[in-house]
């Protein structure tokens, strides 16, 4: 059924009773020609992709748990793509393209918000760096507005811009074109899509094995029995090192546990995504008026979709030393689920060294935004067995080339992003 | 919070620790009797393993040593510490 504005009317004097669920549950077939482990925004995303511009419609995702119950539904929400670096800012800037018309495609409302992204400059010498990265941004055709001071206070004025602030404020680079998605929507909205066209999306099914013969996969086992398959691509970001050790993949990532957290909801008082990367955090205020923060990854491996105070507390320090007001707010929710974070920074899209497995994952912090980007290049890559233009950069084998997508320059930590 | 059992101090919160990730990790022994390959690996492949997990962390706020801790890291639970060069009671290494 499409949504429409009559599908709505016409329910809405029935009652609401005869919608029907968004997509199929069906049971797993013996054998698909991709299967998708994982069931997250990344994982239907591709699905939705695979079937859309590549014509394959026998394929399978599997989901341990429910759909968009992982990080698709953990994350802040936020769409940008601020880059310096040219693969990163290619790669990104096709994703928020994909975002601005992604509703439409989809029939589906994902509520995207470009508010615009305003990253907090601190001194002198971050301005500095802005202005570099905005004018990388301008240079690959991304818009990037270098702001002042005054300007900063004149777009957000419960900003602490006085020159007492513990972290005075001396400019901002913002990105127009960047805001917010509803998270949830993204997944459903792809499940929805992927399943009119064929995709069978199966929940509740939990990959335990890769089976591989003579360097080619054949298939998975899984808790509702074998799957065979062509092809295999794991989106499993956060265990896509335990997942690639079953066909003996050994990874440069380590999973930590990153945590967010709103307020009780208040009034609107904050139409943009506000980013302070010397404090590290980040504030938007939700439909609901929550105000949602997060910040740093705790900072030691970790499987639990839980964290620490120390962390929590650190957060809340940064967003009350940038706007006092927030001090008086009562902290509502925190949770907390787990990045893949990898050795550059940057993601791994492409091709493992087994045939016929492929992987999408290492997203550090940063794998929403690239939600419908990534799976519209990791279903080229299944599809046509070689990486599309976009993610040729970020192969696994670069670590042993020697071609890092270092953004924050940091060398070989798993704590950038 | 993690509570940290230093073998020097005691019982000591996480925040006085700061993380040094895998202990498991072995810098080639003899570097000129390994290529370029096994160095790649020795500086960016990790295990990650789901559960326990032997780990570096140094006391800055304490000792100032670093110290080896096993923890899951699933439940968090510290599971046994000890100096750089001893062992953890209940685990190999």
């Amino acid at each position: 059924m499409r949504y429409s504005f009559l599908a709505l009317a016409a329910n809405a004097l029935r009652g609401h009773r005869r919608w029907r669920p968004a997509w199929r549950s069906p049971q797993p077939q013996r054998g698909y020609e991709v299967v998708i482990v994982g069931g997250g925004g990344h994982a239907l995303a591709t699905a939705y992709y695979l079937a859309k511009l590549h014509g394959v419609t026998d394929v399978a995702v599997l989901e341990r748990g429910w759909i968009g119950g992982g990080n698709t539904g953990r994350n802040t929400t936020i769409v940008r793509s601020n880059y310096l670096h040219d693969a990163n800012a290619h790669f990104y800037e096709h994703s928020l393209k994909l975002w601005e018309g992604l509703s439409r495609d989809l029939n589906y409302n994902v509520m995207f918000s470009p508010r615009g992204v305003l990253n907090l400059a601190h001194s002198d010498g971050q301005l500095e760096t802005y202005s570099r990265r905005g004018n990388a941004m301008r240079m690959n055709g991304i818009d990037a507005v270098l702001l002042d001071r005054e300007q900063v206070r004149a777009m957000v004025p419960d900003l602490d811009c006085s020159p007492q602030a513990r972290y005075p404020v001396h400019g901002g680079l913002l990105q127009p074109r960047g805001g917010t998605a509803r998270h949830d929507a993204v997944a459903w909205g792809f499940a929805r899509a992927a399943s009119a066209l064929g995709v069978d999306i199966i929940q509740q099914c939990e990959v335990t094995g890769i089976r591989v013969e003579a360097g080619r996969v054949q298939g998975v086992e899984t808790t509702r029995g074998y799957i065979g398959a062509s092809k295999v691509a794991i989106a499993v970001a956060g265990h896509s090192s335990r997942v690639a050790a079953m066909a003996g993949v050994a990874l440069p990532i380590e999973s930590h546990v990153l945590q967010a957290m709103v307020t009780e909801p208040v009034k609107p008082f904050l139409d943009t995504v506000v980013t302070s990367g010397a404090t590290h955090l980040y504030v938007s205020q939700t439909n609901k008026g929550e105000v949602l923060l997060g910040g740093d990854i705790d900072g030691y491996n970790s499987y639990a979709q839980r964290g620490n105070l120390p962390i929590v507390e650190d957060v809340l320090r940064a967003a009350v030393s940038l706007f006092p007001r927030l001090s008086r707010l009562r902290l509502m929710r925190t949770w907390g689920g787990i990045m893949d974070m990898t050795m550059d920074g940057s993601p791994i899209i492409g091709k493992l060294p087994v045939g016929g497995l492929y992987l999408n994952g290492g997203w550090c912090y940063g794998g929403f935004k690239a939600t419908p980007g990534s799976g519209w290049v990791f279903a080229h890559t299944v599809a046509h067995d070689e990486p599309h233009a976009l993610n040729a950069a970020f192969s696994l084998e670069r670590f042993w080339s020697g071609h890092l997508i270092d953004e924050k320059g940091a060398g070989a930590t798993p704590g950038a992003h | 919070m993690l509570l940290i059992p230093c073998p020097h101090c005691g019982p000591r919160a996480q925040v006085e620790f700061a993380y040094g990730g895998d202990a498991t990790v072995a810098r080639p022994v003899d570097p000129d009797a390994v290529g370029a390959r096994q160095w790649l690996d020795h500086v960016y492949l990790r295990e990650n393993p789901k559960g326990p997990h032997l780990e570096w962390w140094q006391h800055v706020a304490g000792c100032r040593a670093w110290i080896r801790v096993r923890r899951d890291t699933v439940t968090h639970a510290v599971l046994g510490a000890a100096t750089a060069a001893g062992s953890i009671e209940g685990g190999a290494s």
